[in-house]
């Protein structure tokens, strides 16, 4: 029967995202496993907070989530790169002006 | 902070040739040599692959089988302080399978393969668990002795060059230093109670002393893996160093609850700066490995049961997913 090849499958995995307190971003806690979203949530709940970790959770299912391919990184991040002049500390000229 | 682990995570590619294997591996060389950080979705040695993921899921397993001598004592622990306690306890080792298992997973093992080969007898847990809690006061001497173990063995993987790993086991840590605590204060409680409770406390700590000691595995010229493992960053101290770091610990410890550690050979050694100590049974500990322990068989047959008995759970949730979705289907349709 169809629905038993349903049942045993393996429930899908859920990433979970834990915000640990106000004025803080949600960070990447974990997985789990779970048939659905209500309960995906649930089982964080009980799997990564259970000493007060956190005020608010996320899960996203996991085949949602795009990611950059760590293979290809060089070329990927390229324009980053060589550009020091995005950073304040490549400005020298200003040394000893206060609050610049 | 940390990106997405589970490594079927789709990328895009944003090059059409892939790099030939050799800069692959140049580049994890590198990356081990920097004491940086392999994540799941990078090129790795198949046998990197393939000893991580025995090693987490044998950790993951051992958790889970580790819950069975401890929920034994639920209903009969002496309070309901110590009845609340226990039940955290418990729940957390749960907690750290599950932890466990999802970094093993990330290794591209599907979590109910690596399930189906702890259920078939096919893969290893601890084999302090093949002991039984025999009293109260045992349930003090495995968080004191078996969870302190742990602890000391699990410190440095919190610096695993396996980046899913290495998290986990710092969760993992944070939370067992209440378990050895907890079992400490059992043993406390019991050896400044009556002279039979002390003694209580005494036999506890004599059984699970030397099993305990063993958790760190053979000694290190018998432990043919744990110099790749080194190289490769997974293991930070051989099983002697982490042995001889745990029995320093706990000679004090033992003197702050009045009881001894049942070893003749164990005294201070001025010169080495550390304690000496006797020769372990390392048949016994062969012996325990290969099922012939006293509980092997009982612990596969509970960790069977329960999984059997809540098959019913776990499809009807997998059936309910299954109904709401179809429903909800029904009304984007309608």
């Amino acid at each position: 029967m169809s629905d038993t090849t349903q049942n045993t499958r393996e429930w899908p995995l859920w990433e979970v995202f834990v915000r640990s307190s106000r004025g803080l971003s949600h960070v990447h806690a974990g997985s789990l496993h779970a048939p659905d979203a209500t309960m995906a949530l649930r089982n964080a709940r009980d799997l990564y907070t259970r000493r007060n970790e956190g005020t608010s959770v996320w899960v996203v299912p996991s085949d949602a989530i795009l990611s950059s391919d760590p293979d290809h990184k060089g070329g990927f991040f390229e324009s980053a790169q060589g550009k020091s002049f995005r950073h304040a500390t490549y400005y020298t000229k200003s040394e000893g002006v206060k609050h610049l | 902070m940390n990106a997405p682990q589970a490594d079927h995570l789709k990328a895009v590619s944003d090059a059409a040739l892939g790099e030939d294997e050799q800069a692959a591996q140049n580049y994890f060389d590198q990356l081990i040599s920097e004491d940086s950080r392999v994540e799941p979705r990078d090129w790795m040695p198949e046998g990197y692959r393939k000893t991580l993921t025995r090693q987490v899921s044998q950790h993951a397993h051992s958790e889970i089988i580790g819950m069975q001598p401890e929920a034994n004592w639920i209903t009969r622990a002496p309070s309901l302080k110590r009845k609340a306690i226990l039940m955290a306890k418990v729940q957390d080792e749960a907690g750290h399978g599950l932890y466990l298992y999802s970094a093993a997973e990330t290794l591209g093992t599907p979590r109910d393969v690596l399930n189906q080969q702890l259920l078939d007898g096919k893969a290893k847990y601890s084999s302090i668990f093949n002991y039984p809690a025999r009293t109260w006061a045992d349930i003090g001497a495995i968080g004191w002795l078996v969870d302190g173990a742990a602890i000391c063995n699990q410190v440095p993987l919190c610096r695993a060059s396996y980046g899913p790993y290495g998290r986990a086991m710092v969760r993992i840590c944070k939370e067992e230093s209440f378990h050895q605590r907890q079992g400490w204060e059992i043993l406390y409680e019991l050896s400044h109670g009556t002279p039979e409770q002390k003694q209580m406390a005494q036999d506890a700590v004599n059984r699970f002393y030397g099993p305990a000691l063993q958790m760190f595995g053979p000694p290190d010229e018998d432990s043919p893996n744990s110099k790749q493992s080194m190289a490769w960053n997974i293991k930070r101290f051989s099983n002697d160093e982490l042995r001889q770091r745990f029995v320093d610990m706990m000679v004090p410890q033992a003197e702050a609850l009045g009881l001894t550690l049942p070893d003749p050979d164990l005294k201070w050694n001025e010169e080495r700066g550390h304690y000496d100590y006797g020769k372990l049974d390392w048949n016994e500990f062969k012996s325990v490995i290969s099922g012939h322990g006293p509980c092997n068989v009982q612990r596969m047959q509970r960790r069977r049961a329960a999984h059997s008995e809540g098959a019913w759970v776990r499809e009807a949730a997998a059936e309910y997913a299954r109904k709401m979705e179809a429903h909800n289907a029904e009304l984007i349709g309608a």
